[in-house]
């Protein structure tokens, strides 16, 4: 093609899209695969994992910069995702404070290449737990506490085989304890923490991202971004109806997932590492501007959380699917909108007001990718509500076939309307109000939740 | 738009854009820094941006005698001087994002 294909007016839209509409490549992830280090001893685990994520990631961040400087496109950041530990480690690690020290030397590869979180250290329990998986959960909070960059999932449900109701129960009391073991940071253990339904495989986001066990060796998956150029295109179209609007966002995901194929492909090329899968999720962060929120405040409403705002939603996450798909040849990993409260100042002002409540939250993941993510709660929460929240969570995602998941911060001390500091990109959250009646004897039952029937939908 | 650029290799072309208020020499400028490094200017076009003033030319940069991020230095460096903003990226962005 050549350049009298190429009009002045988009180049011009994708120097407005970076420069004030805050596109960008949220994140280029790495999928590591650790399956290989699993023999010897512990010590040679150690040696093994550290190695092996440092000879495959040792120029990951370098070609990340590069890529940005050459293509002008701003990539916020460059992350690993490895294995799950309980998979990979059981054989050598016996003790949840085995697993401790496993997280500390994950923590170490990921500060040596330079990345900023490492997601992996994970346990798939959906059906049932080994002793390595129970070994690891139980660590959970401790690894948190003393890593810096290591993120943690867990996979309690999934549509084919039901809902690990003792896993969930167990889950609870892990996000508790991962709350109180970082109380010093208003439990900022627990927002590196997700606990998943019908996790996926390839997801290059965090807290997240683990590098599934049908994925190669090393692959390079691609998060795109931005919420501000939907808001944009979306507010300029203030007479729109709804058939416009949703052509609209479809044609500017495209435009976003495109640069993210793009991203991803030379990353992969100049890493020679297998190119995997573009994520179009809308991701926000607490920028101005760079809100999911507002973009349904744009269609109509006037604060997110309000009657509507689940039908907004839904339209949103179907046309950011349907754009990015024509865009990338593989699409993948969570792909939709993200409705972190904490990560998204439309999210944020609305919990505040008290226009969106934690009830409606959760009817909105019914429509989106991916659950509740970023709620900041009272920190005397007990441990089965926790567990219950994950339980109703799990349920909207197995009964829809989708992942949804549950990232919730119980912040040590903190009362209703209390404010919760968590820096950077993870934002900040007012402490927003639970159901005070109990769901112990709910919880106190265990055992699974059958999977549902795939036919009868309805 | 002119012949010559359908000639030149896909994969050697960037984008150069000067966003900023309009003022004297700010082609000039910029074709020095180009010249210099030997990059070959191919097409040039001016628009408005919102109330900004928009200067993108198309350059190959196929005999490039300096690496590409001391081009874009460069170039960033001139943008201060003359309180602009002047950038360089590959072409392939302009050209992916619009296009199947």
């Amino acid at each position: 093609m050549s350049f009298s294909a190429i009009s002045p007016q988009e180049i011009i839209e994708t120097i407005r899209m970076v420069q004030m509409e805050k596109l960008d490549i949220r994140t280029i992830t790495m999928g590591i695969s650790l399956r290989d280090c699993a023999s010897g001893s512990l010590a040679d685990f150690h040696r093994q994992i550290y190695d092996k994520i440092c000879r495959m990631a040792e120029r990951l961040t370098r070609v990340g910069d590069e890529i940005e400087r050459e293509y002008g496109m701003p990539i916020i950041n460059k992350r690993i995702s490895v294995t799950p530990l309980a998979i990979v480690a059981e054989g050598v690690a016996k003790s949840p404070d085995d697993f401790v020290a496993i997280a500390a030397t994950l923590d170490r590869a990921a500060a040596a290449m330079g990345v900023n979180f490492l997601g992996g250290f994970s346990a798939l329990v959906h059906k049932g737990a080994t002793p390595g998986d129970a070994a690891l959960m139980a660590s959970i909070p401790q690894a948190l506490a003393t890593t810096e960059r290591v993120c943690s999932s867990v996979n309690i449900g999934s549509t084919k085989a039901g809902i690990n109701m003792d896993a969930v129960a167990e889950m609870g009391r892990v996000i508790k304890a991962a709350a109180q073991a970082t109380a010093s940071t208003h439990g900022l253990g627990a927002a590196k923490l997700v606990v998943f339904c019908n996790a996926v495989e390839d997801n290059p986001f965090m807290a997240g991202a683990f590098h599934g066990i049908g994925e190669p060796d090393c692959v390079i998956n691609v998060g795109v971004s931005g919420p501000g150029v939907v808001l944009r295109a979306v507010e300029a179209a203030p007479d729109a109806d709804f058939g416009e609007i949703a052509s609209i966002i479809k044609r500017t995901a495209f435009k976003i997932t495109r640069m993210g194929e793009l991203v991803g492909r030379a990353a992969s090329e100049r890493l020679g590492v297998p190119f995997g899968i573009v994520d179009l999720s809308l991701a926000p962060t607490p920028a101005q501007g760079d809100s999911v929120a507002r973009i349904l405040e744009a269609m109509g409403l006037e604060r997110v959380g309000t009657h509507g705002s689940t039908a907004a939603l839904a339209l949103l996450n179907d046309a950011v699917k349907k754009g990015g798909a024509m865009a990338s040849s593989h699409v993948g990993g969570l792909s939709g909108a993200f409705i972190p409260v904490s990560e998204d100042i439309g999210m944020i002002e609305a919990a505040a007001m008290g226009a969106i409540t934690f009830d409606k939250l959760e009817a909105m993941t019914a429509v989106c990718s991916v659950g509740l993510d970023m709620i900041a709660i009272p920190g005397d929460t007990p441990a089965e509500t926790i567990a219950a929240m994950i339980a109703d969570e799990a349920a909207i995602g197995m009964i829809n076939r989708k992942t949804t998941a549950v990232r919730l911060i119980p912040a040590p001390g903190t009362k209703v309307g209390d404010w919760v500091e968590f820096g950077g990109l993870l934002g900040r959250a007012p402490v927003m109000p639970v159901n005070l009646h109990a769901s112990t004897g709910f919880i106190a039952r265990g055992g699974r939740i059958p999977a549902p029937i795939q036919a009868l939908n309805n | 738009m002119i012949e010559k650029t359908a000639k030149t290799p896909s994969g050697t072309r960037a984008v150069v854009t000067v966003i900023g208020e309009d003022k004297v020499g700010i082609i000039a400028a910029v074709a020095v820094i180009l010249a210099e490094a030997n990059a070959n200017i191919l097409d040039i076009t001016q628009s408005i941006m919102q109330e900004f003033f928009v200067m993108i030319m198309m350059t190959d940069l196929a005999g490039l005698n300096i690496p590409f991020d001391e081009l874009k230095a460069r170039l960033n460096r001139k943008g201060v001087d003359m309180e602009l903003k002047i950038d360089i990226q590959r072409e392939d962005v302009f050209k992916l994002m619009h296009r199947v």
